[in-house]
């Protein structure tokens, strides 16, 4: 066992784990923040990346213990007293998610590229997008949303 | 994008969801999430790594010697103490959710350890020793038992083939893929030993004929099982119906552990152990006359079903029955319906269940049919549609098609989907080298399950002897609280179709309230609510049926009101109305407030009016009459209603790497009234990936000893934004009459349509190398096959 300090949203969290334990089990278990969810534990369906020190990571492909005094930064942070942050507003006008199991990850990647909102293209939207999976829309109101909320004009994506 | 007006009906309008505000928040609460009671033990499932193997001594004291272990299951635990689940067919062994004796799949369990958390209940069940005498496995469709075997003659398809100008024939390979939810399987039970009940959390969504099976299974009475339902799934297509085979062995370990105890499956076991959509071989010929008219058909369907008949196949092979002929005018059949075991994981329902099996086969033979006599891919179908004049239309097989222009379908299917610019942009991707192509689909999308389809398993003689099978039935309890807020309890557990928001449209819109002042409740909870055997989120049964239901709730519920209000106004409640938060007299301004009649039901029921019940609750039901019993002669109306929809696209194929990109999609409905357009468009999209998926990229595979070898998203490919079409929607302006809500199922239609479409388009674009689409995926490594074996000159 070994002892994990890191901040959660802002929080100091401290817990004794086994080395082994995944990122994402500590901000689920230990946190007890349950809106990063597990969807493929391989790193490829991007439904459990949170934010590491303001990069975009995979929560279930990292240990714990790898993120020792980093700032982890979470779907719950994301909305504030004013309400939604805008891409979760603009998730919500486009109809952007239905079971809404891959939408945290899909917010925190997004909300990776939102600090340099002003210069990211559409690629880039794409590119990032492109490393999540979601089984249910199909896509087509996510892109949507995505390109609202980033101010590009509707592609052709539906 | 358009707005929501507020003075209109919210129903037809694109009211946005109301699950957002928690999903967007990482609020909502799935079952891994839930920690509904204290001490929960975590399970790990100990898996035969062979498909077919006798299933020997299980030695399980290294894993119980493991510290934080507590229990271990094993095939002696279940012999002991649970029973088989009953399967509706006479030809196949009972199904038990473990491996007793003999292991029929790779994956199948053998096995559950239980212990203080899941890293070292997987630590354990390495440790689990299982002595397996590895079997030869069977996995050719054609060699495999087949345990359920029908044959069905509609009309006289022998006169038919007899009198036909051609016969046109082919077999047809459909394969095997899971539309893989992005949340696996989860359970949490605990076994109650001094009641003797379960309490069993899932992401079971039904349908919930199953709950008197699983509690049959564990050997207790069904009010003695109480399955809970959080109102979060994380999507499903059909496939998490096939959790309810886990719930069983999970409450055991309960019951051995004396702990409640969690499985969350994990994306391995998914893909290798949880449930697919059944692969087909169908081999079919249609009888054609000169003009190119299809007399007759003949299918010879066999359903890869794996390694047992698990409840509710055979069900695949009946789902569509009704509308076996599609949009059609077919008159005689001749059908043989086998389902046949092999040595692969049991299937199941998976989006379009049995729609995407059919249609594949049907759409191809209608094309090959064209060619034979000289007609295009438009001109065959609209020779054989059903006329519009004809609806209510009913099949050879017994469906009736509720409302329909299959003609005025494909004339829209043609222009929204921009036929004429396909054409031209395949004819200048052809010139500049690619081998680009244009399909089309044309079909029937069931929706509103009449579960008696699924005794036709069974001969008419087998079902004269017991108990029928029939219904679709749903009910919704819709209740006023004491301030006049309004709850609405339906039993549907849906994954992501936005029930919540499109049930209190419904309730807002009969009731004149706003919808925020409506709490809509779709969670399940099988010891408190009502509920019935066809409850659940299966079928598209939203919106033809539970839809319904809630009309129904409204009105009886209305009636209450009324009566009243009446009292309070002293107007006759016929002269009243329900509008703005409110009862008014109609064209006057005498008025009351919900809340004032809530409170006279509530606080002072000595002023109610003689005969008014003191209870401001209603649960109301709705079952179609035509929901039947299959008759005697092996017809039936198999759903309750049939949208149709038809699909254009357009493919290119890089002729190096014979890489196929779907580069525009056109999906037309008639699903009669829209209930909100918005979710109905995010349905299409939905479905369109999934059949995409189904198309071109994903198979569950096996190796010739039937190990699997899509065990992960890196080898099993499910679409990706990159891999999506330019998509055009619309919508034609349908309606039906067979149920009160006016509207059928849109969420299935495009994956039923999908694959058939893009294999339409895939033979167009290799149209000049002589290759007829008749097995999917065409991923590029398959094209490249093709390509080259012809060039070689090889069969």
């Amino acid at each position: 066992m070994r002892e994990v300090r890191l901040s959660v949203n802002g929080r100091p969290v401290t817990a004794r784990v086994e080395p082994r334990t995944t990122l994402a089990d500590f901000i689920r278990e230990r946190a007890l923040l349950t809106g990063t969810h597990l969807g493929c534990e391989h790193g490829v369906c991007g439904a459990c990346t949170v934010l590491l020190d303001g990069v975009a990571v995979r929560s279930c492909l990292l240990l714990a213990v790898q993120a020792e005094g980093a700032e982890v930064t979470t779907v719950e942070a994301l909305a504030g007293d004013a309400g939604l942050h805008p891409l979760q507003d603009a998730l919500h006008r486009h109809h952007g998610l239905q079971c809404g199991f891959c939408t945290s990850g899909i917010l925190m990647s997004l909300a990776e590229l939102w600090p340099r909102r002003d210069q990211v293209s559409r690629d880039e939207i794409i590119d990032c997008l492109g490393g999540h999976l979601c089984r249910c829309t199909g896509y087509v109101g996510i892109v949507r949303a995505a390109e609202d909320a980033f101010g590009l004009p509707a592609g052709d994506r539906g | 994008m358009s707005e929501v007006d507020p003075s209109r009906p919210l129903v037809g309008q694109p009211v946005r969801r109301v699950e957002d505000a928690r999903l967007l928040r990482g609020r909502g609460r799935f079952v891994a999430d839930l920690s509904p009671i204290a001490g929960i033990h975590h399970a790990a499932v100990v898996r035969s790594p062979h498909a077919h193997a006798r299933v020997g001594a299980v030695d399980a004291s290294a894993a119980l010697a493991l510290e934080g272990v507590i229990a271990v299951v094993t095939p002696d635990d279940a012999r002991r103490l649970l029973r088989p689940f009953g399967v509706g067919v006479g030809g196949a062994e009972p199904y038990w959710p473990l491996a007793l004796d003999t292991a029929r799949y790779a994956g199948e369990p053998v096995a559950v350890v239980v212990a203080r958390d899941r890293y070292v209940a997987e630590d354990a069940a390495d440790l689990v020793a299982v002595d397996y005498e590895p079997l030869a496995p069977v996995l050719d469709v054609e060699a495999g038992r087949v345990v359920s075997d029908r044959s069905f003659r509609y009309g006289d398809p022998d006169a038919a083939f007899a009198a036909a100008a051609h016969r046109v024939e082919a077999s047809f390979r459909f394969p095997r893929y899971s539309s893989t939810p992005i949340e696996c399987y989860a359970v949490v039970a605990e076994w109650d030993a001094a009641a003797g009940e379960a309490t069993v959390w899932s992401n079971f969504h039904g349908p919930f004929v199953m709950q008197p099976l699983i509690a049959a299974s564990l050997g207790i009475p069904e009010n003695r099982l109480r399955l809970v339902v959080p109102a979060d799934i994380g999507g499903s297509f059909g496939i998490k119906s096939g959790v309810y085979a886990y719930i069983p062995l999970i409450a055991l370990a309960s019951r051995l552990a004396g702990v409640p105890v969690r499985w969350t499956a994990d994306r391995w076991e998914d893909l290798v152990a949880s449930q697919a959509g059944t692969d087909r071989l169908t081999r079919a010929a249609a009888a054609v006359d000169a003009e190119g008219r299809i007399l007759g058909l003949r299918l010879e369907i066999l359903d890869d079903v794996g390694a047992h008949l698990r409840p509710p196949e055979p069900a695949t092979l009946y789902r569509c029955f009704g509308n076996l002929v599609g949009p059609y005018a077919v008159e005689h059949l001749a059908v043989e319906a086998r389902a046949v075991l092999t040595n692969r994981p049991p299937t199941g329902l998976n989006r379009g269940f049995g729609g995407q099996q059919l249609y594949f086969t049907l759409e191809r033979l209608v094309e090959m049919v064209g060619r034979r006599v000289g007609l295009d891919r438009v001109e065959v179908r609209r020779r054989n549609l059903i006329p519009a004049q004809h609806m209510p239309y009913r099949t050879p097989t017994g469906g009736v098609y509720d409302s329909g222009d299959y003609p005025a379908l494909l004339d829209t299917l043609l222009r929204e989907g921009d036929h004429t610019g396909m054409l031209a942009e395949r004819d200048r991707l052809r010139r500049a080298g690619r081998l680009a192509g244009v399909g089309m689909a044309m079909i029937v999308d069931p929706s509103g399950t009449n579960l008696g389809y699924i005794d036709l398993a069974r001969t008419p003689e087998e079902r004269g002897r017991g108990l029928g099978k029939s219904g679709c039935t749903e009910s919704a309890t819709l209740t006023m609280d004491p301030m006049g807020g309004v709850r609405l309890r339906i039993a549907t557990a849906p994954e992501g179709q936005g029930h919540e928001t499109v049930a209190a449209q419904i309730v807002a819109d009969a009731l004149g309230v706003p919808m925020a002042a409506v709490r809509v409740d779709p969670s399940i909870d099988t010891a408190s609510q009502v509920w019935n055997v066809s409850s659940g989120s299966y079928s598209s049964r939203f919106a033809p049926i539970v839809a319904s239901a809630i009309h129904r709730a409204c009105a009886a519920l209305r009636e209450r009101i009324l009566a009243i209000a009446a009292e309070i106004l002293e107007v006759d409640a016929a002269d009243l109305e329900l509008v703005g938060g409110g009862v008014r007299a109609r064209g006057s301004d005498r008025a009351v407030p919900l809340r004032r009649v809530a409170g006279v039901a509530h606080w002072d029921p000595g002023a109610l009016p003689p005969g008014v019940e003191p209870l401001l609750s209603v649960t109301a039901s709705f079952s179609s009459e035509l929901a039947r019993s299959p008759a005697g002669d092996d017809t039936v109306d198999s759903s309750i209603c049939y949208g149709g929809v038809g699909g254009l696209c357009l493919v290119d194929i890089d002729p190096d790497t014979c890489a196929v990109t779907l580069l525009r999609y056109a999906s037309v409905h008639d699903s009669g009234r829209i209930l909100n357009p918005l979710l109905a468009d995010g349905q299409v999209a939905g479905a369109l990936a999934h059949g995409l998926g189904g198309a071109l990229y994903e198979e569950l595979a096996y190796d010739p000893d039937g190990n699997p070898l899509t065990t992960s998203f890196m080898d099993y490919l499910c679409p990706t934004v990159r891999e999506m079409p330019e998509l055009r929607i619309h919508h034609l302006r349908g309606d039906t009459d067979f149920v009160p809500s006016r509207a059928k199922g849109i969420g299935e239609g495009t994956c039923m349509a999908a694959p058939a479409a893009i294999a339409s388009a895939v033979t167009d674009a290799l149209s000049g190398h002589g290759v007829e689409v008749t097995e999917l995926p065409v991923h590029g490594g398959r094209i490249w096959e093709w390509l080259h074996t012809r060039e070689r000159g090889e069969p």
